[in-house]
């Protein structure tokens, strides 16, 4: 059976996990483990009194107290945000003050004002509970639409108004002339909901300091490690990098909560640091919902206009974008590079204006979450397609069809160059499984049972491989978005690919092995995959932004180049022939057309012997390569989503869903579609069944599964996953990634299949059954 | 977890014991209540009385036409048990329905009477049926028993031992589920039996379980879903929250009433 | 403190804990079998299952203490040498991702199908869906995990 590339070869990484053998990083216990509890604040927005710790610093098993003047004091620098937004009139990004514990004030519940270091988890508690911090209470304000109005509470000195930035792209004055010569303009309201994005692995650190060394090891839930490490070392003074190692080992799940450097992280370094102990912290379920960031959180407007054929003349979007209480690692660009960059859909939009208010509230800081900016973007055309299409009494699918984007490459007016696709055969192919025209059967039949059933469409487009270096260093970006590889071929020819690309669930250390194993001729088994550890990773970038394959392989297909560059080299020397006749193949170093060859161990003993050498080449056969993509990758495709609706309830039962992708070249279809089930879930949720909910003066009302609807086995159906591809032509291998999709492209279609049902278009996510009752009574 | 004192009850007395002598003891059974309100430091008793050694505590016997079921009696116990299918299968199908399977193979019945949670399936289900709960002290008619949001007729030293539920003609629940929880959003138990026609809610009351008046005079009237339909059921005095308005729950009630006959 | 013995994984196991100690504690820290694992602390995400007695039990609503005599069965003692035909399925079929969940999901599976075997009741893909409420997976969409719990229950 092949293991190359298309092939669907069963997870290297599974044995360890199912049969309890992973390491995850509350798994690790370094020597002399101590263990770090956070005072957090209880109020949403407060001034910092003062803090005794003396009851707290007596108790059992206590090491040390320690608050935010002593980590400040240490020169521990304040959390960033690393990619710099600027308002329209030019003026910089106000990123107010965070500091990983806080010093005079606290924004959010949750915020840290101090730490216990204990001998136990339970004595760290304890204590924590038992520091008492004196504070005065200041007016609060969660909701996005109320920050900017003139009685909303202050949260930083230096963003008046609560405004972080006023962003714009696109033409506004053109886009207002096509809106108002339009035969048709839609116009609609649009919220994404608040969303936590609740990796099953509660993020966790475990901190030890070599005092004989002032070296820092750092094991950590993180989808990028050496980003930690940067981040930790350059900004927050933590330590010099060559002092540093991060260690992100097996991690359960990230979704973009773990790309980002913590308050936890950077205060258990420094208390490893202060205690000379190694400080261990792992966030309950609770504690995550308070601390890990959250995603999404717009409030949007928009009018889409059409000429009398049904073309789209022009989009306006105006969206406030909730921040939360500080500006977390990349919160700046998801409301802007990363969403109104993809408000041309699948569509030709000659116009198109988006005007982005991004505001502080007492609340969680929101980033990026699977999807991060394109869900938002998603949302608001395939939302406005569908209505569009309703009220000018088109089929929905025709009106998107009509309006398409037809020929490669494609110049969309804010920025986005579109360089392949075939939306027409996406929405073929998901029609076609979909069984579109059944539906008016389906239907009648459901109404016989009393069930309302509906029909939606979303025809989704993404920005992925994220990203070109300089064209995001032109945006504002604080880091290069390339990725690095090593490929070490060792003397008995099995190979180690160094990557610093990370796998949190998305099997990795299989895919990234097909295409070297494929490439060489060797076993599957002959080649392992060494990620997520700074000291044996020369560098890396980490997953998010589904990268991993667009530019994480690409940097793993050059370093072969190299390699496979070098064996031709030897193996001409060796064989006497000429570089241009060496053929690798079936695990053979062969010269064509004759029967002289060497086998591919041969090739890698000769290299490391090196008794035999073309004259001036290096003994061994290891090389590395930086890949930095020349464009975005755009993956692409349409999502049939139906449903039936209870009316007496408002339940709605997904009935089927029918998904056909164009990712590209696909490596592994089994992990693919992998992705594209749980992506469809996450996304089903946000629809249908989640929400973070702040009341009014900023408390947390869903702090915990109790309140916080996560999708079970029982709320999905099975997923009618198809794919109709064209090859990337801007990376090696033609891929363009997949591990987003289902959450971007999921929501419209459900919200659109779910208000086809129900015949009332206002319909909010989540629609859960309440929200689904209430939008039927209002349509009585 | 604050730290705590486990004892493992011998008998009823042993435990009554601790009970009056504990630093705020508690009686534990399976647990899946209590210890995650004391993982999250809602709760704090210094004393953890366990009460499932006790012999008679758990276990299903049928005394003519009338359940017994021991207090320590397990959810998956309840829904599997033949005695239970035949002399209120209602009782079987609720106790199914409880959280999740291994929940199920943990949670009590008299666990979950006595935490009394508002959201809870067993009080609906018992009060419906004019259950009796036995303690180490008396026996409380279901009526007298559940008191409101987490409160009971039990005294602090007072041990449930078992529930006698008499064979109802017949009788269903209805649930329509919070989507995080999994507990009743509404949970409506319809049932023909000891106490008469009766229809007992839970999940909705902002004081918890409780029957419906105008349900039960249809329901006495006819028993049929069609019955129901007629009924208005008002909005006062049950919970609005973020899962569902009052004005929702009170159609919730109308509509898992009218499912819970049509499956009785 | 309380000195507790329980049988785990076919052996015998003491340790002195505090009596607070919850079973995945007990599992995780004292005896080091970290398969167990906690992903939420209102027991309702099923990464800590494991088999008390033969029966599927979130461990971390489980105190240690009140397990004396017990015998306790982890992911790391489902099987001895050869894969159960569960870890077997999960594999074949994709059925785990970021893998933090999976220990809880086929603890919990096995137990399903051998209920559902020692009853004589038809185990659908509705009803293994069912029977997973109490086991969150954030990664697979549970489209692959069903399918592997439907091959697994043919094998078992």
């Amino acid at each position: 059976m092949s293991t190359g590339i298309g092939a669907r070869v069963k997870r290297k990484e599974d044995k360890r996990f199912i049969t309890g053998k992973g390491k995850y990083t509350d798994d690790i216990r370094g020597d002399n483990q101590a263990y770090a509890a956070f005072v957090r604040s209880p109020h949403a927005h407060a001034r910092v009194k003062g803090i005794d710790i003396a009851a707290a610093a007596a108790m059992d098993g206590v090491i040390a107290v320690l608050d935010g003047k002593q980590l400040t004091g240490d020169g521990i620098g304040n959390i960033i945000c690393g990619w710099a937004v600027s308002s329209k009139d030019g003026s910089p990004m106000n990123m107010g003050a965070w500091s990983a514990l806080a010093t005079d004030r606290v924004r959010y519940v949750g915020d840290a004002v101090a730490v216990v270091i204990a001998e136990s988890p339970a004595e760290a508690r304890l204590a924590a509970e038992a520091v008492e911090v004196d504070y005065e209470i200041l007016p609060a304000n969660a909701h996005a639409d109320r920050a900017l109005s003139k009685s909303a509470p202050q949260l930083h000195d230096n963003a008046p108004g609560n405004l972080i930035y006023d962003w714009e792209i696109g033409d506004g004055a053109a886009t207002d002339k096509a809106l108002a010569g339009a035969a048709h303009v839609t116009e609609m309201a649009l919220t994404n909901n608040r969303l936590s994005p609740n990796a099953m692995e509660p993020r966790s650190a475990v901190a030890i300091y070599d005092a004989s060394d002032e070296h820092y090891t750092l094991y950590t839930t993180s989808q990028n490690p050496h980003v930690a490490r940067l981040v930790l070392s350059a900004f927050y003074q933590v330590a010099p990098e060559n002092k540093l190692r991060v260690i992100a080992p097996d991690v359960g799940g990230g979704f973009g909560s773990k790309i980002f450097i913590y308050p936890e992280e950077i205060t258990c370094l420094w208390a490893s640091m202060k205690t000379n102990r190694s400080v261990k912290w792992t966030a309950d379920r609770s504690e995550a919902f308070i601390t890990d960031a959250h995603g999404r959180d717009h409030h949007t407007t928009a009018k889409m206009g059409f000429d009398k054929d049904g073309r789209i003349v022009g989009l306006k979007v105006d969206t406030i974008a909730n921040l939360g209480a500080y500006m977390s690692l990349f919160s700046s660009s998801v409301p802007t590079y990363l969403y109104a960059t993809l408000l041309s859909g699948q569509y030709n939009i000659a116009n198109i204006h988006c005007n982005v208010r991004a505001v502080y509230t007492n609340t969680v800081p929101i980033d990026a979450y699977r999807g991060a900016g394109r869900p938002e973007a998603c949302f608001v055309v395939e939302r406005m397609m569908e209505t569009a299409a309703r009220e000018m009494g088109r089929d929905p699918a025709e009106l998107r069809r009509l309006n398409f984007v037809q020929a490669f490459p494609h110049q969309t007016p804010v920025i986005m160059a579109y360089d392949a696709g075939d939306f027409d055969a996406n929405l073929d192919q998901a029609m076609a499984a979909a069984d579109v025209a059944g539906f008016a059967a389906r239907r009648k039949e459901a109404a016989s049972r009393g069930k309302l059933r509906g029909l939606g469409y979303s025809s989704y487009i993404e920005a992925c491989g994220i990203a070109p270096s300089a064209a995001v260093g032109s945006l504002g970006a604080g880091v290069g978005l390339w990725e690095s590889a090593e490929v070490r071929v060792n003397p008995v020819g099995t190979i180690e690919v160094l990557t610093g690309s990370h796998s949190h669930g998305q099997g990795h250390e299989t895919t990234f092995a097909q295409i070297v194993a494929e490439r060489f001729g060797i076993g599957l088994d002959a080649v392992s995959i060494v990620h997520g550890d700074t000291d044996k990773v020369q560098f890396g970038m980490g997953t998010y932004g589904s990268r991993s394959g667009a530019v994480g392989m690409s940097a793993i297909v050059k370093a072969m180049d190299k390699v496979e560059a070098k064996v031709r080299k030897i193996a001409a020397h060796v064989l006497e022939a000429s570089e241009a006749d060496i053929v690798i193949e079936g695990g053979q170093v062969k010269v064509a057309g004759t029967d002289k060859a060497m086998g591919w161990h041969e090739v890698g003993l000769t290299a490391y012997m090196a008794h035999n050498l073309p004259p001036d080449m290096e003994p061994g056969l290891k090389e590395s390569a930086f890949y930095d993509p020349a464009n975005f990758t755009f993956p692409a495709g349409t999502y049939i989503c139906e449903v039936e609706v209870d009316p007496d309830t408002g339940e709605t039962e997904i009935v089927q869903f029918t998904a056909s992708d164009d990712f590209g070249t696909i490596i592994n279809p089994m992990i693919v579609e992998g992705q594209v089930h749980g992506g469809i879930a996450q996304g089903i949720g946000q629809a249908m069944l989640e929400q973070v909910v702040y009341s009014d003066d900023g408390q947390l009302l869903t702090g915990s599964y109790m309140d916080y609807a996560m999708p079970r086995a029982s709320d999905l159906p099975f997923f009618s996953v198809h794919n109709a591809a064209t090859v990337c032509p801007n990376n090696p291998l033609g891929i363009k990634g997949c591990g987003e999709a289902g959450a971007i492209g999921s929501p419209p279609a459900v919200i659109n299949a779910i208000t086809d049902a129900i015949g009332n278009n206002n319909l909010a996510m989540p629609a859960t059954p309440q929200a689904v009752w209430n939008a039927i009574q209002a349509a009585k | 977890m604050y730290p705590l004192k486990y004892h493992k009850a011998a008998s009823v007395d042993d435990a009554v014991a601790i009970l009056t002598k504990g630093d705020s003891a508690k009686l534990l059974a399976g647990g899946q209540t209590l210890l995650a309100t004391m993982k999250q430091h809602l709760a704090a008793p210094g004393d953890l009385v366990d009460i499932r050694a006790i012999a008679g505590m758990s276990g299903i016997k049928a005394e003519g036409d009338t359940l017994v079921i021991g207090a320590a009696t397990t959810h998956a116990e309840v829904a599997g048990n033949s005695d239970v299918a035949k002399l209120c299968p209602m009782l079987a199908s609720l106790a199914a329905g409880i959280g999740d399977p291994a929940v199920r193979h943990a949670g009590t019945i008299g666990g979950s009477i006595a935490n009394n949670d508002p959201a809870a399936d067993y009080p609906a289900g018992l009060l419906a049926v004019a259950a009796t709960i036995v303690t180490s002290k008396r026996k409380i008619p279901a009526d007298e028993f559940f008191d409101g949001l987490f409160t009971t007729a039990l005294e602090e030293d007072e041990v449930i031992t078992s529930i006698r539920v008499t064979r109802p003609k017949r009788a269903a629940y209805a649930k329509f589920r919070q989507p995080a929880s999994l507990f009743a959003l509404v949970g409506v138990c319809v049932a023909d039996g000891a106490g008469g026609v009766r229809v007992a809610v839970t999940g909705a009351g902002d004081d918890g379980v409780f029957r419906h008046d105008g349900l039960e005079a249809a329901l006495a009237a006819k028993w049929s879903a069609d019955a129901v339909k007629g009924v208005k059921v008002a909005s006062d005095g049950l919970l609005s929250d973020i899962h569902g308005s009052a004005e929702y729950r009170a159609n919730l009630i109308r509509v898992m009433a009218g499912r819970a006959v049509a499956a009785s | 403190m309380t000195k507790v013995t329980m049988i785990v994984n076919g052996k015998a196991v003491s340790r002195e804990v505090p009596d607070e100690t919850l079973l995945s504690d007990f599992l995780r820290e004292k005896l080091r079998l970290t398969g167990t694992h906690v992903g939420c602390d209102t027991s309702q995400c099923g990464a800590c299952v494991v088999h008390v007695n033969g029966r599927a039990v979130k461990s971390c609503s489980t105190l240690a203490v009140a397990l004396e005599g017990a015998e306790v069965t982890t992911i790391e003692g489902l099987s001895n040498g050869e894969l159960h035909p569960m870890q077997t399925a999960f594999n074949e079929h994709h059925g785990l991702q970021c893998g933090f969940c999976t220990p809880g999901m086929i603890m919990t599976s096995v137990d399903m199908v051998a209920r559902y075997k020692s009853e004589g009741r038809k185990l659908t893909a509705e009803a293994i869906r069912t029977e997973l409420e109490g086991n969150i997976c954030r990664c697979t969409g549970y489209h692959n995990i069903v399918r592997a719990v439907e091959d697994a229950a043919g094998k078992m």
